[in-house]
């Protein structure tokens, strides 16, 4: 019997995904008599043009990391949909289009802008843009479009699993391969290497039934490391996110921010996490609680840090 | 002549008292626009934002939330718990630039037919003023 090609790709993302796979270390080692990596812009020295050279479906998975921001992303999440027998969005940005879907807060225009523009250290007196076309003497130069929105991978391709985290931690990631090794798959559509109860419930931390009547930012408090942070006033998205990170953050004394994504059957994070939020509000009159809700400076990227492409409503209005 | 635009609004009323009073609304035949799309929920505290959310997200150009008067709730709070959460799905609208006409939380008794009346119209009103939302057609403009 040969062994499963795999495939891992990288599309809009920092990166993170691919180092967690790597991050496996000596288990790495022990895996390669049991797959064979076809491609891994990380470690390995593929070119496009040998995945695009393989029949469809010679794959049997492709982990694909990163949300869908220009038209190469686009082109790789055909490439490798057409490509694998399974695609794995991988990482909170192919699941829900992670930090670079804040982009969704600002046009296209807008990001030239402060990019090209606006900061204190860009020097552009000509006003330089990126195009997608460039006619240079010796010929047609042409660099992927950037686009208005970015969007998660399942809204640009069909997607079989998705495996949650920014990034994924180890000891799940092992549990998906060791999962996909066994052959005894899940349905369709499920969510790989993650609990299905919420964050709270692998929390350490003390937690009483105290309600909040001031909320703090992390840079303005040092909390007690034993009790609830929610119940300090820090905004922490445990209730309203998927377990099965282990509560690392929480570990390190910081809250968390909702990476795993929504709980089984919720449609839209932020919403829930408002809810919860609300519930905590210590304030009965309207002015007080107008003051608290207005103490939450910034709510999108606050209930929609990873989430905003997959969120009901994914993108501010212009 | 052009058509006036119609604006689309889901209205989650009460059962106790919201949706009592825009039955009685109906039942003193006052005259009122027929915009808003009730749907009866046990209490405003029940609305979730995710459904205000789907409303918009859906096609809604408005989304109303009516319950009983603070301090007359049948759950005895359930509509203070909307306002906390009502307050911070402002500011979350706020920042999705959805102006906050489009979105309301009131207060309409059992007995106050003509305050719902009142209510929706200046409601269909204000949002015919504002236009469409067009969440739904927007979106798929913007990919």
């Amino acid at each position: 019997m040969t062994n499963p090609k795999i495939a891992f790709n990288w599309a809009s993302s920092c990166g993170g995904c691919e180092i967690a796979v790597l991050e496996l270390g000596a288990k790495l080692v022990e895996l390669k008599d049991k797959i064979d990596i076809v491609f891994w812009p990380v470690a390995l020295d593929f070119k496009y043009s040998d995945v695009e050279g393989m029949p469809d479906k010679s794959i049997d998975v492709t982990f694909f990391n990163g949300a869908i921001q220009n038209s190469e992303n686009q082109h790789l999440a055909q490439l490798f949909r057409a490509k694998s027998k399974i695609l794995i969005a991988f990482g909170a940005c192919a699941q829900m289009g992670g930090i670079p879907a804040l982009a969704n807060t600002k046009s296209k225009e807008q990001i030239f802008n402060s990019s090209y523009k606006e900061t204190p250290t860009t020097d552009n007196p000509q006003n330089v843009r990126p195009e997608s076309k460039f006619y240079a003497p010796e010929g047609e130069l042409t660099i992927p479009e950037f686009y208005n929105r970015v969007r998660t991978l399942d809204q640009v391709v069909d997607v079989d699993y998705y495996v949650p985290g920014c990034p994924p931690v180890g000891n799940q990631i092992e549990k998906v391969v060791g999962t996909i090794l066994s052959g005894l798959l899940p349905p369709k559509g499920a969510v790989l290497g993650a609990s299905d109860k919420s964050l709270c419930h692998e929390c350490k931390l003390e937690k009483t039934d105290r309600k909040v009547s001031k909320l703090v930012r992390t840079y303005e408090t040092i909390p007690d490391p034993k009790r609830c942070l929610l119940e300090q006033g820090i905004i922490c998205m445990g209730p309203a996110t998927r377990g099965g990170c282990g509560a690392i953050c929480l570990d390190a004394n910081s809250p968390c921010r909702g990476c795993y994504g929504p709980l089984p059957n919720v449609i839209d994070q932020g919403a829930k996490m408002l809810s919860a939020l609300a519930s905590i509000f210590d304030a009965e009159s309207e002015e007080d609680i107008q003051k608290l809700a207005d103490s939450v400076v910034d709510p999108i990227g606050t209930f929609y840090r990873f989430g905003l492409a997959r969120s009901l409503l994914k993108r501010t209005q212009e | 002549m052009a058509t006036r635009f119609e604006p689309k609004i889901v209205g989650f009323l009460c059962r106790w008292c919201a949706y009592t009073g825009a039955d009685l609304a109906g039942l003193s035949r006052i005259n009122y626009p027929p915009n808003v799309t009730p749907i009866r929920v046990n209490c405003s505290g029940r609305v979730d934002p995710t459904l205000v959310l789907k409303a918009l997200a859906e096609g809604a150009d408005g989304v109303l939330i009516a319950g009983c008067h603070p301090g007359d709730c049948h759950y005895i709070n359930g509509n203070v718990k909307m306002i906390r959460r009502f307050k911070l799905l402002q500011r979350l609208l706020d920042q999705f630039g959805i102006e906050r006409e489009r979105v309301r939380l009131e207060w309409v008794s059992a007995s106050e037919g003509g305050r719902y009346a009142m209510i929706v119209e200046s409601m269909t009103e204000e949002i015919r003023a504002l236009g469409p939302l067009n969440w739904k057609r927007e979106m798929v403009i913007a990919a």
